[in-house]
């Protein structure tokens, strides 16, 4: 470690694999649910165990953009974080908002949570991925501040690199956009309008532009190769991601009672979003096939190619596959969009998230540069283990997906919803069975943080 | 990428990018604003559609259902769900108002919510506006 307050980032690691955990086993709950109507009913009924599987992921990969920003930002500016004491007291507020929240998720029903947190004073809740009560957004606002502030500070007392900038950049737009959570009309239309501006324009938009940073941080760390090289492609690749994405967002504005303009602003846009995606994916590889050296920590190079490639199928392949107006037609709403969100968000997100914990964390525990042999070849187990069930649930919620849109909305006698659901329940049970092999994974993924400890470090000529 | 093409080259496209694609969906925004109230169904949002709303969000019906596509695909789609019922607010309120609280054996069954009969017409209300929105011929058939 190059600085003393990188350490601050450490807990806020930590916290993300848990709540990493927490999402997971929620996820096979919800699975289950699918096929299983009443597991748990009405204890845990499917919408709280879902806001308990959604939100635990957006905090959990946010604690990890945290976490990725004390830690390479005094490494980038080459100066000490501006306040450790304000990241570490931010690191409990969150956290403590973070438990707060799921405990009110599954111990009151959400109508009493909404009248305890007095959601009648500014009406927030209950709208997708923004369920938090209204005093919770609030304290991610302001922890949010706090942590732009201190970032902020940091970048402007030292050394100004593009990857801080548009660290900076993508976390301010972060901050900006999340402000559109408290907008909440009367009028439905204008709801979902303005809805999509946190939700599309963070996972389209800014979260693109920090999963770009964080990714150029470890290529150049791992890689060798001249900065400026790499800090090249990263500003390709971000503008390609905002000139397609930002009007991408009219591929949410087809059906929900905006001007029909938006199909052909939507598909056009939209389609063009895998470009950075793919350009990201042959960048990866090129840095890492014209590497100065080998870095002895091989698993943060396996996730830094995986988050590069799954985030091609996730989010730009799967994205793809359902777009264009036509085929959102019969697509929109189905299995077909859970698919292409799990393995986008796997993909992008969680892997750039792990990317970042795999190179600091041996670093945060007092290694030079990485782990024991052991420990290694053990995340890399992880690595395939969640990576190939999640293309494998991604898959079966495919087959889901094309399936329900048949039967339900192109066949010539169109069967409800409910009778679908049960034709198709094989997938259902196949996803699930996936999805136990990811937690898995996930197991010994947290297994390689506490094997090999007292073994000696890899090193590169052991590996070569 | 060639030597001719510089780092400031790639930066000005990003910025001069990023900002113009904003303005213009800033632009596309304004256009639509203005256009929306012949799509939008905004007549009919009287007190109890308002209400109606708020009873949905309160009660996290979005972590289940969709709405106009968008929510949990885990039960039927809701925003054309007055259509389905035959125009029915009455057949909306009984179907919610009739959930056993304990579930059904094996089955996905939706909470009992004990809602007062004003709520309940409340939320038919706003599905049934919701119902009235042009949604471009959105979903293809009364199945949603």
């Amino acid at each position: 470690m190059q600085y003393q307050s990188q350490a601050v980032a450490k807990p806020y690691f930590i916290a993300a694999i848990v709540l990493f955990v927490a999402q997971i086993l929620f996820g096979l709950v919800m699975g289950l649910q699918y096929v299983w109507g009443d597991f748990l009913f009405p204890e845990i009924p499917f919408n709280v165990a879902r806001m308990v599987h959604t939100n635990t992921l957006i905090v959990w990969l946010l604690f990890g953009f945290m976490g990725a920003a004390y830690y390479l930002v005094p490494e980038e500016a080459e100066t000490e974080l501006h306040a450790p004491w304000l990241a570490r007291l931010m690191f409990w507020v969150f956290l403590v908002a973070a438990g707060l929240t799921v405990a009110g998720y599954l111990l009151v029903p959400y109508a009493t949570l909404a009248e305890l947190t007095m959601n009648d004073l500014l009406p927030t809740m209950g709208r997708e991925f923004l369920e938090q009560p209204t005093i919770i957004k609030i304290g991610i606002v302001i922890v949010a501040l706090a942590f732009l502030f201190n970032i902020g500070m940091t970048v402007l007392k030292g050394r100004k690199t593009v990857v801080s900038l548009v660290l900076l950049l993508g976390l301010l737009g972060l901050a900006v956009f999340f402000l559109f959570a408290f907008y909440v009309p009367d009028n439905l239309v204008l709801d979902k309008y303005y809805w999509w501006w946190v939700v599309h324009l963070w996972v389209e938009g800014v979260w693109e532009l920090i999963l770009g940073a964080i990714l150029a941080f470890v290529l150049i760390k791992i890689t060798g190769v001249d900065r400026e090289v790499i800090e090249k492609w990263l500003y390709v690749i971000i503008a390609m991601t905002l000139i397609t994405g930002i009007i991408g967002t009219g591929h949410h504005y087809y059906w929900i009672g905006t001007p029909h303009y938006w199909q052909w602003w939507g598909s056009i846009f939209s389609a063009m979003e895998p470009i950075p995606f793919f350009m990201m994916t042959v960048y990866a590889f090129n840095m890492v096939n014209r590497r100065r050296r080998n870095h002895p920590n091989k698993p943060a190079t396996l996730w830094a190619l995986g988050t590069a490639v799954m985030a091609f199928l996730g989010a730009g392949v799967w994205g793809f596959l359902h777009t264009l107006a036509p085929i959102n037609y019969y697509t929109h709403g189905t299995q077909i969009t859970a698919a292409h969100g799990h393995m986008a968000f796997y993909g992008a997100y969680v892997m750039i998230v792990l990317t970042i914990i795999s190179y600091a964390m041996p670093i945060l525990r007092g290694r030079t540069a990485a782990n024991s042999n052991k420990s290694q070849v053990l995340e890399m187990w992880s690595f395939w283990l969640m990576t190939v069930s999640m293309v494998f649930i991604t898959l079966f919620l495919t087959g889901a997906g094309i399936l329900q849109a048949y039967l339900q909305r192109v066949s010539d006698a169109p069967q409800s919803f409910m009778v679908v659901q049960d034709q198709i329940a094989l997938f259902y049970w196949l996803r699930e069975l996936a999805g136990v092999v990811f937690l898995i994974g996930l197991v010994v993924y947290i297994a390689s943080f506490f094997v090999g400890s007292s073994d000696p470090e890899a090193t590169v000529e052991a590996q070569v | 990428m060639s030597g001719t093409f510089t780092k400031s080259m790639a930066r000005n496209i990003f910025y001069g990018g990023a900002v113009f694609f904003f303005l213009l969906f800033v632009a596309l925004t304004f256009d639509t604003t203005r256009a929306l109230p012949k799509y939008d169904n905004r007549g009919a949002i009287t007190p109890e559609v308002a209400l109606g709303k708020r009873i949905w969000e309160e009660n996290d019906c979005i972590g289940c259902h969709t709405l106009l596509g968008e929510g949990a695909y885990f039960a039927p789609e809701l925003g054309n769900v007055y259509t389905r019922y035959g125009n029915s607010k009455e057949a909306i309120m009984a179907f919610i108002k009739s959930r056993p609280k304990e579930g059904i054996p094996g089955r996905r069954s939706m909470p009992q919510f004990n809602f007062s009969d004003e709520q309940l017409n409340a939320l038919a209300e706003f599905l049934k506006y919701t119902s009235e929105i042009d949604t471009a011929g959105w979903p293809p058939n009364v199945q949603g």
